[in-house]
């Protein structure tokens, strides 16, 4: 019989994000207050109302050959070079089986992306109308299938425990993570890729998002549009890439000697049953999930030192998110240092819950809490109820065994929380 | 005017070339599509539409099976195109 509660920890990562093409270089750039927002420059942006991005530091095109690349839609390119990065760092040297030292058929991978294969469903239905059903794409249905990035990856690593895509809007990454600790936790696969990834800048998401009323409309100062907690926020900047964790059983990575980042203790899991876009604005659903998590794992607030905030920047999600960890914590949130990485790698929606765990795990790694930039003039109510990390990084404890959580929630009232924590 | 077969030969190339990317000079007559060229069966439509346009032939899905080889896709256009 297989074990059913075993620990679970982070061997590898990988990301490529605004802020850079690996994981090194997005690290450095957030600990510097970096932003990755940019005016965009397309024919297409200028109709739009909302003219900014974050778009890839790196273009997939630049590292993936072109006869691979043409058959993936943008979001399965990032999910790749991701999952090559993290595969790697991991110190498994080809795919499963070739490499001895992982079992495919213990081998899982888990990557999810909000909305799929989008940009390739709108081209070729552009193909379609302007040259003919002829020449649409045979390619065109494994593009821009939402599972199409987690089964490239579990190509590529050479899968067989099981490949999977959980949706949930712009918790998908977070739960990507999430299924796949529970897929180690309880014996089904002693090695899982898991991640998320997004790739939806294209005038109709924009045209979408911006009639929601969802982003920011501050065309006129790219870098300071995303501003987490500030007064001044206006909704969220639209951002682009894949994070990617290689997660293992404590004892599989023992194994093998391989590098252990951090423990990946576990996740909360809620649904706000309230509104299909807005938050519930007392963060009932997500203090929910936070109480999941302490009841499901042995983690303590007391060692709770960090936590990267979901924080969109929009009006009402940042704050019901604050009051949450206040009433789940109590006085335990005044010792949790609040970042809003989004702050400079915008929303990467499905994205998000991947590269921001890379985030945690490194701020765990190296005890360092990245800034929250363009907080100005701070909300009272943000101030009231956390921590916020303006401006500067700011070190974590340098001694004990600490622990940070990654919170992402979706349209639709989907919240997840994971857990990681020093070894 | 009809396209001769040196001239198809060399659209094919050029074809499998932009498609899979293997090198111009390694698309011969005697290569197969997928055991030599790199071009998995949805790159093979990919390649016969390609193929319809450049030589002005149309090529029905029934027939593809049987082109098998880069010397099979010249004989076609070459007995086929208008």
């Amino acid at each position: 019989m297989s074990p059913t509660n075993r620990t679970v920890v982070v061997t590898g990562i990988g990301a490529t994000t605004p802020l850079g093409g690996d994981a090194a270089s997005t690290w450095e750039a957030l600990i510097a207050g970096t932003s990755g927002v940019k005016p965009l420059e397309q024919e297409w942006a200028a109709e739009q109302a909302v003219r900014i991005a974050a778009p890839i530091a790196v273009e997939p095109t630049e590292v993936i050959p072109r006869p691979q690349a043409r058959k993936l839609d943008r979001s399965a390119q990032f999910a790749l070079i991701a999952a090559q990065e993290a595969w790697k760092d991991a110190g498994f040297t080809d795919k499963a089986g070739e490499d001895s030292s992982v079992d495919p058929d213990r081998l899982g991978a888990v990557i999810a992306s909000g909305i799929g294969g989008v940009t390739t469903l709108l081209d070729q239905y552009d193909v379609l109308r302007e040259k003919g059903v002829r020449r649409v794409s045979p390619h065109t249905v494994p593009m821009l299938m939402p599972n199409g990035p987690s089964a490239n990856v579990g190509l590529l690593v050479g899968a067989r425990a099981g490949v999977h895509t959980p949706v949930s809007a712009c918790a998908s990454g977070a739960e990507a993570i999430g299924y796949a600790i529970e897929m180690i936790r309880t014996g089904r696969a002693d090695v899982v890729v898991a991640g998320g990834t997004e790739a939806a800048i294209h005038p109709l998401p924009i045209a979408a998002f911006g009639n929601m009323m969802a982003m920011s409309k501050n065309n006129e100062n790219p870098q300071g549009a995303s501003r987490p907690y500030d007064v001044a926020r206006d909704g969220f900047v639209l951002g682009e890439g894949a994070g990617v964790v290689v997660l293992e059983s404590a004892e599989h990575a023992a194994k093998r000697g391989a590098r252990v980042y951090a423990e990946a203790v576990g996740q909360g899991v809620s649904a706000d049953s309230h509104d299909i876009v807005q938050p519930e604005p007392e963060g009932r659903g997500i203090s929910h999930a936070l109480q999941n998590l302490l009841d499901n794992t042995d983690l303590d607030p007391a060692e709770i030192v960090h936590v990267n905030a979901h924080a969109t920047s929009t009006p009402a999600g940042d704050i019901a998110e604050l009051k949450a960890l206040r009433k789940v914590f109590g006085d335990d949130a005044d010792h949790m240092a609040v970042s809003a990485t989004k702050s400079m790698t915008g929303h990467l929606l499905g994205g998000a819950g991947g590269v921001e765990s890379v985030a945690v795990v490194l701020a765990l790694y190296h005890r360092v809490a990245p800034p929250t930039i363009n907080v100005e003039n701070i909300d009272p109510e943000a101030e009231a109820n956390a921590d916020v990390v303006r401006g500067e990084a700011r070190k974590l404890p340098v001694e004990g065994r600490i622990a940070a959580l990654n919170d992402s929630f979706g349209f639709g009232g989907h919240n997840v929380v994971l857990a990681f924590r020093t070894v | 005017m009809a396209a001769t077969q040196e001239e198809i030969v060399k659209g094919l190339a050029e074809i499998v070339n932009e498609i899979a990317g293997i090198p111009v000079e390694d698309v011969q007559l005697d290569k197969s599509f997928t055991d030599d060229l790199d071009v998995d069966s949805l790159s093979m439509v990919e390649v016969v539409v390609a193929a319809e346009e450049r030589f002005d032939v149309k090529i029905p899905d029934e027939d593809v099976k049987n082109l098998k080889t880069v010397g099979d896709a010249t004989d076609y256009i070459l007995k086929h195109q208008a």
